[in-house]
Formats: structure tokens, C-alpha cells, sequence
């Protein structure tokens, strides 16, 4: 037992398009949600994304640009399951009208109604494919009945793609994004680093091709460092997730990755290692602080990976007291800016190569009476993107394609390692007078 | 796009919608139906055109016929009586070539929820079950569990239910998963096992697991959760079949599959597969912690439960959930949940540094929350207490009013748990004295002086500043004021007596609060009879405080393990709780006015629930609304007499007690006879009773108390009342003293009291089986112990 209705509101709360699954509760019950959402407010407590009224129906919701998407329920019903079928409406509804928000609702709410009713049945998630979705709910209106009818995949054990897809070109996108996240405390040390990874695809391919996989040996998909033989130089992944093309049962037997892809882009796999690697951009900050008069920042980023790696687009973003005034900056590479809507200076390197390190000096102004309110203490974060290169060695060994048909289809891959959520905490300003004048 | 048909607001727009529906042009009609919907969305009625929109639901466009189908979800049950038209034209689309329209006819059918269709839904039901068309088929699935939900004699008469049992073997896999859904929600609504997985069946959903849809996935998972192997091997290859779903990309399914394996390690009794299985849950619920914010939310709030039950499985990743800036706050606090969980001896000093961090971020209640952290891990390792103290302390300093708060609040839970040891530091909080807004710090802070008065040397100074705004004070801080005052006084009595004699006389006579009154009564009456009891009873040792990490009990635990990834296990509250039927939180109980603190029941908002009873006293409510009118007179009129005479009126001009409303109606449960072999004590000489002689036993396996009162002095007795203190089993009157009132000179009266067990009334006591009894007699209040038995 899933939702009874899911409803769409304005920030204000009102209804803008809604649909009864169950009929069992009356839908007028959405009124208690926003009261509820208000109630939370006003008390300084924290919203959480799962609600319940007095008489025990419950909320669960997600909001997105100008809009909540909420469902309702009044029995003991699967949480993980809603909101994520609300995250797939949302994801559905993007790839049908780019952008959801209030207008996009308003202007498309014939095709709307028909995508809820096609996507839950009863409270029950079905098909929530979008390419399979678009291939029978289109914006053209039909004219003729028999022209529509339900794609096979809908039902098929491959409900993710059609058959009949014809390409001239036969071709396989591969990229291989590795997202790093860090934390880091005031002190200097690392708190936790993880790599998310994931393999992106772009698929165009005629028919029903079959796809292998392989990897580099070194990726060990099972964290339990069994093999002595390898460690040190493996890649212990500690968790992999597969799209649902992937047959897991045959993954889970010989770690074969194999699969009939999806038509078009997806995400193949993710995965999560947590090995403690070295942060591959290292910023250290000192901060002098004369309360009344002014801020002094210090900055040293350096670039810890190999010389013949380069990162691109390097954005280094400081946060700086909200009441802070006539910023100086001087650095030794990049460019400096004072981003005072987001109360940060942000410094731009467009290309920082490895091995290289960089110096920056802010000056701040600060006014002589100190504002009441405490000073928020954002971390420092960084954005890079660093091409042809991952931090976790993977390497895509091959990716056989297999048509009944017999072409010959090359693919082509990219690797790339960027910025996850990069924080650096600040250390508290000292009020010592060491640093130089700008 | 759809823009424009919402905008066309004149009056009588009805009945121009009404022409244009019946217009003798197809596009005319279909943008007038568009119109129809455009206002239903809106939320204006257009019910009152029914019949015309109807009557374009025979048609060859899709579009339009799904715009009439939803029209018609929406307001059959305004116009039952109309349906009736649409039927025919239903029961023909069921029968159409495409199988679009078959399914959309069948699925639509099955949501029009009027009775007066429901017959005509079974032929067509049937027919589309055994579509050759899979899509159509899954469909039909779901209808079914929607006719039972309508009529389930009709759907059970029909021998839908077996078909839906022989659907589990259909070729398709998403047909069998939908069959495997509406199957479970028959079961959930019939209350029992309409459907049960058998070895066969098993065969079939292991099949269809790997070939379904993700959500279909989730619906065969939740069966096999739901299903008891029937031995430990059996189990094992269930298990083996379930492990791969952790590797899906949905976290729902992977939630599902993380169930499916904590209930199994009930059933699986090789320890090789146990130890495997543990070591692959940790990976994918890490994951999740990286998906979007709400899931995460889900999956902390069932890791919390997870943790209770297997503490074993993080033992490395704390770091894990340490909180970033960027979480959501809902995620942040329950991160900060997790880490005190997992938090021990070894990883304390990493705990303490990232609390120290959430400590100063700017989000109000995650500071709070952070800061009560650091009590709550002082309370739980004991050798980081010291540490946290000081860390508390170095909070303090920084004087942020709400820090200041959260942090005495939670120096009194660290104090409770390790007395003698850090009363050092109460002069430094009461330097902050000042900055406290919040009842509970203030309580926390008063509380704190009185109850190591001895210790600080201007407690007595200390206590004197609240006096003055005593009467605007919140009822809890004056209860604390009341109580530390007269602690003061029992440990200094020359610094307190003053103060206690004002401190009594402004909570009994100033104050229309019941329970303040209450106690203040209790108070003046021990220290004017018997000061020695007094300070056994007043400052006896508290019963010991435990970190909240440990509260829940086994079968709830239990319970939610079974629940992992439903409402009732992100709640952490029992599924039966969750319907509106039964009320789900239990703040209307009659709660006497020691602070039990309400259990996390309450709002589900997790916080250190530490057991508050801090005031050993005397719970005694003799009347539930005291001195209405001429008590409180008397009281008031009578300043010639001494403070002791008036407090004797008040007593003595009440009625006799009531049981509270809440027992009365558990007083029924009292049925038990009365057990033989208890033989009776004196438990109140008449010396000591000013004539009054009570001898009593207390039998606990009867519920019954035996009590033989006899009037030994010269005067008759009117009025009997008993009340019971709180008991190591919770025991209380279920019924008043029945006690022939008068009682005359040498009459004796044998009275048996039927007794209840009220949860809220346990305490536990040294020894256990004492029982600390008052009854009232006339104007006078005696108190004995009682001894309970078996």
C-alpha cells in the first residue's frame, strides 16, 4: 500500500492539479498540510520531509523550484517508495516540459493528468520510464485510436527500451565523472574524503544489443579485501549501484556487467569508495581579525596531483563576515572577486596544473559597530574539473556489443574527476597582526 | 499550450460550457471538455455537467476519452445516479482492439468507486484478467484489489482471489509483480492471509524478481519479508537471491532488500551467512546517505533502528554521517541521532570535536540539539564526561542566550547521572542566570541550586532572586522554585527559613495552580509534622538516568525491524498508531505532576528522554480541584489564625477523595478476588495516629489492599481518603477508601481496596516492595509504609 493521492500546490499551498488513487481519504485533507509546514516554521524546528496530522494522515513531499509535490496517506505505508516515485515525477515531468515549476504545470495540465494516471495505479508505482512514457503519452494529440498502443516495453522483462530503434551510425558514449568529496576541519585534517563515482552513457545503437562490460582488474567489487594478492594497488569499491538493465544476479555470480541498454543517455553504475586519498586541491587559510576595523585573509591552494594532469576552472569561494566592506584582493595566479549576495570572495584559476601552488591576499573592512548576529561559519568550498584522469584508477577495459544483426559499434570514453561537496572549514580568525599589507 | 483554458472566467459560464459540449464540431467539444478539466483543476464545481461531458466519451481520440475517464473519476460519487450512462460505454472499451483502451477502460472502472457499477465491473474484470495483452493484464491485477476494497464478498464470489493466485505464474513478469501487489494489499485490508506464499509460489517470485520493474521489485520483496522459510537453508537461498538488490540503483528497492534481510536473520541460523550478511548491509545504507535529502531522511531515521538491533555493522564508518553544511537540517539531526548512537570510548574525542563544530553554527534548533549532544555522550561514556563538562562550559562562555539554555538544561541530566561530582560548576551557570529566558533552563538552573544547596555557599541568595517575580513564573519553574526552597532549608535551615515559610505561602494561598498547591500542602504538612521525614522523603537518593540510546523497548524494536522503509519505522512508533482511527498520541493521559517525561510517542521529535521524576516526593492529589470555593476562603478569610490552622480548614472542608477520571474507568480491570494467606500489619499504631489505628496488607497478585481501621481515640472520624506514593509495580487505588463515615469511637471498619497497575506510577523503590501510603482521615494526613506481597 503506497499513496492515496498526490497533489501538486504553490508555495502558498494552493492546489494546482491533483489526483485520487484510493479514494479513501477526502482531498480536502490537503488543507492541514501547509499549516503544518507553517506550524514548523514559526517554531524554529526543523522540517522534516515526512508529516503527520493529529488524526493521522501523513504527508510526505518534496519541493522543487515553486512547487511542492505531496502524498498523502493514512496507513502504514512504504516512505522510501513515495518519495522517491515523487523524485521520478519530478524527473519525468522535466524530461516532458524542461523545467517544473508553477507555469509548466498550469500550461500543461492535460498531459499531466494523463502521465499520473500512467505512471501510478491504485497507489502503486508502474511504469516510470520517461523514454518508455514518451513513446505513448505524447503532446500531439492522437487522432486515430489505433495509432497508440501500449510499447511492449511497458510490460516486457526489458521495460526500458523498444525494439525496432534504428541508428546509421552505431555509437557508445562512456564517461567516467568521479566526484570527490571531502571534509575537513579547522585544523587541517581530513574528516572524510569519498569518491562517488559513476558511468554516464549515451547510447545510440540500432535494435536490441547486448552489452559487456569490463573494467581494469584492479576494480574489486567487493570491500572485503579477500585477495592479499592485489591489495595495495586495487580499487576496493565499497558499494556499486547498477541501473535496472544490469542483471544483477549474473553480476552478483562472476562480476559480469552486462545489460541491453536504455535508448539515449543513463547512468550505467555508480559507485562509492572511501579510501583515504590525498585532496587533490588543498586550500589553507589564515584569517587575522580586528574586530571594528578589519579582516585579513591568507590563502594557499596547491594542486596535489601529478604535473601532467591539469585542473580546469578552479573556484576556490571564501566566505566572508555579511557585514564586511572594501575588499583589496592580490594573488599569484587567477583572478579575485567579492561575491557580496552570497557573502564570499570567489577566486577563479582557469587552469591549475599539478604540482603548482598559488597565494592570495584578501583585505576586508569591517564597520565599527559588530552586528548582533553570529557570525555564520560556512566552510570553504572548492569546484575543479580535472580531465582525463580519475582518482580511483578505474579504466574501462572493453564494452562489447552484440546485435543479432552483426554491426560493428566503437565506443568512446572520457574520464573526468570533479568537485563533489569539497569543504574546508575556516579556522577562527586570530587577532594577531603577523600578515603583510596588501 | 494550456494556458488559455483556464483564463475564460464570465458568469454563467456553465451553460455556455454546456452548448459548446454538445456542439455539433469535434473540436469544439474536445476543447470545451479541456475546458471542463481546466476548471476542475481550478477547484470550481462542474459536476452539474455531467451529462454533457459523458456524452463525448464514446470516441475515437485518446485524448479526449482519457479528459472524459478522468472527469468521471472525479465526480462519480456526486452523481452516482448518472454513472449509470457510462457504464455501457466502459464495459465496450474493455472490449476494444487496442489494448490501451482495454486497460484504460478497466483501470478508470475500478476508481469510480459508486456501488451501482460495482456488479457491472465483474464481467469485464474477468475478461480483461485473462487479456492476452500483458499490459491490459497487469491492470486487471490492480483492479482486483480495488473491487475487493469496494466489495470483497463480490470479489472473493467471483473467484477473483484465484485468479490472481494463478497470475503469480504468468509468462510476464510485471503481470506477476502487480498480482504479487494486489495480492498484499488484500491481505493488509482482509487482516489476514488471503494469500500466502508457498514453496511454489517462492519459486515464482525469486523468478520475478530479477526481470520486473524496480517497483515491481519492491512489491515481490515486501512478500517475501512477509514470508516465514521453513528452514534455515531455505532462508539462506532466499537470502542469496535478495542480496544482489542492494547493488540496484533504487533506494527503495535496496531498502526493501535491507528488510527482507534483518527479518531474515531470525531465520537463518549459519553463522557463515549471518556474518555475510552484516557485512553487506553497511555499503548500500551508506549509499543512501548520498541520494536525494528526503530518502536519506528515511533511510537515518530506519539505520537508528537498525543500529539498536545490530550494533555491529558501522563499526567503522562514524565518520560517515558526520554532517555536512549543505545537509537539508532534517538530515543534520539525524546524523547527529546516529553518531551519539555509535558513539564509545574509542571515537568520543572525534564525537566531541564535529558536536563542537555543529555547536557553533548559526541553525537554532541543530545548535540546541548539538549542544544537548554533548550531555547526552557524557551520560552514555562515562569516561569522556569530564571532557564534555568542559566543553559545555567553554559553550556557556560564549553566552549565546539559547546555547546558555540548552547547555544547563542538559548539565542537570550530567549532574543527576554522576552525583558529587561537578557541582563545582553550578555557581559558574548561575553567573548566567540572567540570560535565561526558556522555563526548562530556568527549572534545570533552580533545580541545580537546591539540590546541592550545601554546596553553594549563596544559594540561598541565588534562590531569592526568582522569589520576587515568583507569581509570573511558568508553573514548572515554580514548582522547582518550591521544591529547592524547601531543600535549602532541610540542608541549611537556618539560610532557608525565611524564605521557605514565603516561598510556601506563595505557592498555597497565591497560586490557583492544583499541583503547585498540592505540593506546597505536602511540604508545609511534613515539615510541621515531621521534619525528619521530611528529608528522607524530600531528599531521598533519585532512582538513576540513562542516555535515551537505550529506551526503546525490545517488541517495538522488533516491531520496526519489521516495518524498515514503512511510515512506522521512520516514526519509530508502532503501526497501529499510525491510522487516524485509533488515537495515535497519548497527551490526553491524566499525568500526576511528577514530570514523567512523556515518551518520544509524543512528537517524534527524538530528544533525550531522560526520565525526569527528580521530585521523590509525596505524589499525592488528594483532590483533583482542590480548594474550589470554600477551601480557598477559608484559607483566605482566617489570617488571625496560624498558617498551620488554615492549611487543616482547607484539608478539612474538602470532600472526600475521587478517583482520578483515567482510573475510574480502569477500575474494572480490579475483578480479582482477594487472596488468602496475607496476614495483615500494623502499619499505623494509634499513637502515632491520633487514635487512629490502621493495620493493612497489600497483596499484588490479588490487586488488592486489605486495611483494618479502627477508631481508638474519642472523637468520631470523618472523612477517609487514601492515596498511594509511586511503587516499584506501579500500584494505585482504583477506587476511594470505602470507610463508613463517621467513624464512630471504637468502631472498626475491615475494607478491602481493589488496586490497578497505572504505568505512570512507577518508581522503583528500596526495597522494592515498599509501599509509602497517606491516608486522610478528618483534618489529619498520616502517613505509613506498606509492605507489597506476592
Amino acid at each position: 500500500m503506497v499513496a492515496s493521492a498526490v497533489f501538486i500546490l504553490d508555495l502558498k499551498g494552493k492546489v494546482l492539479i491533483s489526483r485520487n488513487y484510493r479514494g479513501d481519504i477526502p482531498m480536502a485533507a490537503i488543507e492541514k498540510f501547509m499549516p503544518l509546514i507553517l506550524a514548523a516554521e514559526e517554531n524554529e524546528e526543523s522540517l522534516a520531509p515526512v508529516m503527520s496530522t493529529e488524526d493521522g494522515t501523513h504527508f510526505l513531499y518534496v519541493k522543487h523550484n515553486n512547487v511542492y509535490l505531496v502524498a498523502m496517506t493514512r496507513k502504514n505505508s512504504n516512505a522510501s517508495t513515495i518519495v522517491l516515485f515523487l523524485h521520478k515525477l519530478i524527473q519525468v515531468f522535466i524530461e516532458y516540459f524542461k523545467e517544473l515549476e508553477e507555469e509548466s504545470i498550469r500550461d500543461n495540465f492535460v498531459i499531466i493528468y494523463e502521465l499520473l494516471d500512467e505512471m501510478m495505479d491504485f497507489g502503486y508505482p508502474q511504469t516510470t520510464e520517461p523514454n518508455i512514457l514518451k513513446e505513448y503519452i505524447t503532446q500531439e494529440s492522437h487522432k486515430l485510436e489505433s495509432q497508440t498502443r501500449p510499447p511492449p516495453a511497458v510490460t516486457n522483462a526489458v521495460s526500458w527500451r523498444s525494439e525496432g530503434i534504428k541508428y546509421r551510425k552505431n555509437e557508445v558514449f562512456l564517461d567516467v565523472v568521479e566526484s570527490v568529496n571531502l571534509m575537513v576541519n579547522a585544523n587541517g585534517n581530513v574528516l572524510r574524503s569519498e569518491i562517488l563515482g559513476a558511468i554516464k552513457m549515451k547510447v545510440y545503437l540500432t535494435g536490441m544489443p547486448e552489452l559487456r562490460l569490463g573494467l581494469n582488474d584492479k576494480v574489486m567489487f567487493d570491500g572485503d579485501g579477500k585477495s592479499p594478492a592485489t591489495k595495495g594497488k586495487s580499487i576496493e569499491m565499497e558499494d556499486v549501484k547498477f541501473h535496472q538493465c544490469v542483471r544483477l544476479s549474473r553480476f552478483d555470480n562472476d562480476r559480469t556487467i552486462s545489460f541491453i541498454p536504455p535508448d539515449g543517455e543513463f547512468e550505467l553504475m555508480s559507485y562509492r569508495l572511501s579510501t583515504q586519498v590525498k585532496p587533490l586541491i588543498w586550500c589553507e587559510a589564515l584569517i587575522e581579525q580586528h574586530p571594528g576595523s578589519r579582516i585579513e585573509y591568507m590563502l594557499k591552494a596547491k594542486a596535489q596531483f601529478k604535473r601532467r594532469s591539469t585542473a580546469n576552472n578552479v573556484e576556490i569561494i571564501v566566505p566572508v563576515p555579511e557585514d564586511a566592506d572594501s575588499p583589496k584582493f592580490k594573488c599569484t595566479a587567477g583572478t579575485v572577486s567579492y561575491a557580496p549576495e552570497k557573502n564570499s570572495m570567489v577566486w577563479k584559476i582557469k587552469q591549475f596544473q599539478g604540482g603548482k601552488e598559488f597565494l592570495m591576499r584578501a583585505h576586508f573592512g569591517l564597520p565599527s559597530v559588530k552586528s548582533e548576529d553570529p557570525d555564520k561559519r560556512p566552510p570553504i568550498s572548492i569546484k575543479y574539473e580535472i580531465p582525463y584522469f580519475t582518482t580511483s584508477g578505474i579504466q574501462v577495459r572493453y564494452l562489447k556489443v552484440v546485435e543479432k544483426s552483426g554491426y560493428q559499434a566503437f565506443p568512446w570514453v572520457r574520464y573526468i574527476t570533479q568537485n563533489g561537496d569539497y569543504h574546508i572549514r575556516l579556522p577562527l580568525p586570530m587577532d594577531t597582526n603577523k600578515l603583510p599589507e596588501i | 499550450m494550456g494556458g488559455k483554458f483556464f483564463t475564460a472566467s464570465k458568469k454563467g459560464e456553465n451553460f455556455e460550457l454546456k452548448a459548446e459540449l454538445n456542439s455539433e464540431y469535434k473540436d469544439k467539444r474536445k476543447d470545451a471538455v479541456k475546458r471542463v478539466i481546466a476548471n476542475m483543476t481550478v477547484g470550481k464545481d462542474v459536476s452539474s455537467l455531467f451529462a454533457d461531458v459523458v456524452k463525448n466519451m464514446q470516441t475515437e481520440d485518446l485524448e479526449l476519452k482519457k479528459l472524459v475517464y478522468l472527469y468521471l473519476i472525479n465526480y462519480a460519487k456526486s452523481q452516482p445516479e448518472l454513472v449509470i450512462l457510462a457504464v455501457n460505454t466502459f464495459v465496450k472499451d474493455t472490449d476494444d482492439i487496442n489494448p490501451l483502451i482495454r486497460a484504460l477502460a478497466i483501470r478508470t472502472m475500478g476508481c469510480l468507486r459508486v456501488d451501482k457499477i460495482v456488479d457491472y465491473l465483474c464481467e469485464p474484470l474477468r475478461k480483461t484478467l485473462r487479456d492476452d495483452n500483458p499490459y491490459v493484464r497487469k491492470t486487471a491485477a490492480i483492479c482486483v484489489a480495488k473491487l475487493y476494497d469496494l466489495n470483497p464478498t463480490l470479489a472473493v464470489d467471483n473467484g477473483f482471489l484465484a485468479t490472481l493466485q494463478d497470475m503469480l505464474s504468468d509468462s510476464n513478469p510485471m503481470v506477476v509483480a502487480n498480482a504479487v501487489a494486489a495480492l498484499g494489499e488484500i491481505n493488509e485490508s482482509a487482516g489476514r492471509n488471503v494469500f500466502q506464499v508457498n514453496t511454489q509460489t517462492l519459486g515464482k517470485l525469486l523468478g520475478a524478481l530479477n526481470e520486473c520493474t524496480e517497483w515491481g521489485q519492491i512489491c515481490i520483496l515486501k512478500s517475501l519479508a512477509e514470508y516465514t522459510p521453513q528452514d534455515s537453508r531455505e532462508a539462506e537461498s532466499i537470502v542469496e537471491k535478495v542480496l544482489p538488490r542492494f547493488q540496484h540503483a533504487n533506494g527503495s528497492v535496496v531498502l526493501a532488500a535491507v528488510r527482507v534481510v534483518m527479518i531474515y536473520f531470525n531465520y537463518v541460523s549459519n553463522e557463515e551467512i549471518t556474518k555475510q550478511m552484516s557485512r553487506k548491509l553497511s555499503p548500500p545504507l551508506v549509499t543512501l546517505l548520498s541520494a536525494e535529502p528526503e530518502l536519506s531522511y528515511v533511510a537515518l531515521r530506519n539505520i537508528n533502528v537498525i543500529l539498536q538491533k545490530r550494533d555491529d555493522i558501522f563499526n567503522q564508518d562514524m565518520r560517515v554521517f558526520f554532517c555536512k553544511f549543505n545537509d537539508p537540517p532534517y538530515v543534520k539531526l539525524e546524523k547527529l541521532e546516529v553518531i551519539i548512537r555509535l558513539c564509545t570510548e574509542k571515537n568520543v574525542d572525534q564525537v566531541l570535536s564535529e558536536l563542537k563544530e555543529y555547536a557553533n553554527e548559526v541553525d537554532v534548533d541543530f545548535v540546541r540539539k548539538a549542544v544537548s549532544a554533548i550531555g547526552r555522550v557524557a551520560i552514555k561514556v562515562e569516561s569522556a564526561t569530564e571532557r564534555c563538562v568542559n566543553l559545555l562550559l567553554e559553550l556557556v562562555r560564549g553566552n549565546q542566550s539559547y546555547v546558555v539554555q540548552e547547555a544547563i538544561i542538559v548539565i542537570k541530566d550530567v549532574c543527576r547521572k554522576y552525583p558529587g561530582r561537578y557541582e563545582a560548576i553550578v555557581p559558574v551557570l548561575c553567573q548566567h542566570g540572567e540570560t535565561l529566558e526558556e522555563p526548562d533552563a530556568k527549572a534545570a538552573l533552580i533545580w541545580l541550586v537546591g539540590e546541592h544547596a550545601e554546596r553553594i555557599d549563596n544559594a540561598a541568595e541565588l534562590l531569592v532572586g526568582y522569589m520576587d517575580t515568583f507569581k509570573e513564573e511558568y508553573p514548572q519553574v515554580q514548582l522547582q522554585l518550591l521544591t529547592a526552597t524547601v531543600k535549602l532549608f532541610l540542608k541549611k535551615p537556618a539560610q532557608g527559613q525565611e524564605q521557605v515559610q514565603k516561598v510556601l505561602q506563595l505557592a498555597s494561598q497565591g497560586s490557583d495552580n492544583p499541583d503547585l498547591r498540592d505540593r506546597a500542602y505536602v511540604y508545609w504538612r511534613l515539615l510541621s509534622t515531621n521534619p525528619q521525614a521530611a528529608k528522607t522523603v524530600v531528599l531521598s537518593e533519585k532512582p538513576p538516568i540513562e542516555s535515551n540510546a537505550t529506551v526503546m523497548s525490545q517488541s517495538l524494536l522488533e516491531e520496526l525491524i519489521q516495518n524498515i522503509a514503512f511510515l512506522s519505522s521512520v516514526y519509530h512508533k508502532p503501526a497501529s498508531t499510525l491510522g487516524g482511527s485509533s488515537s495515535p498520541v497519548a497527551v490526553t493521559k491524566i499525568k500526576p505532576f511528577t514530570d514523567v517525561a512523556v515518551e518520544e510517542t509524543l512528537g517524534g521529535a527524538p530528544g533525550p528522554s531522560v526520565v525526569k521524576n527528580e521530585e521523590n516526593l509525596l505524589d499525592l492529589d488528594f483532590e483533583d480541584d482542590v480548594p474550589s470555593t470554600p477551601g480557598l476562603g477559608a484559607g483566605q478569610s482566617s489570617m488571625s489564625k496560624s498558617a498551620m490552622t488554615d492549611l487543616l480548614d482547607v484539608l478539612g472542608t474538602t470532600s472526600p477523595s475521587q478517583p482520578a477520571a483515567g482510573v475510574a474507568q480502569l477500575g474494572a480491570l480490579a475483578v480479582f478476588g482477594t487472596p488468602a494467606g496475607v496476614s495483615k500489619q500494623v502499619v499505623l499504631p494509634a499513637a502515632v495516629g491520633k487514635g487512629l489505628e490502621i493495620s493493612a496488607s497489600v497483596s499484588r497478585s490479588g490487586m488488592v489492599m486489605q486495611l483494618t481501621i479502627s477508631n481508638k481515640g474519642a472523637q468520631p472520624i470523618p472523612d477517609f481518603a487514601i492515596q498511594f506514593n509511586m511503587n516499584s509495580y506501579g500500584l494505585f487505588p482504583a477506587t476511594a477508601l470505602q470507610v463508613p463515615t463517621p467513624l464512630q469511637p471504637n468502631q472498626t471498619a475491615d475494607v478491602s481496596l481493589q488496586l490497578i497497575v497505572n504505568p505512570q506510577h512507577i518508581q522503583v523503590m528500596n526495597p522494592p516492595n515498599l509501599l509509602q501510603v497517606a491516608v486522610k482521615a478528618g483534618a489529619d494526613v498520616h502517613y505509613f509504609n506498606a509492605f507489597i506481597e506476592g
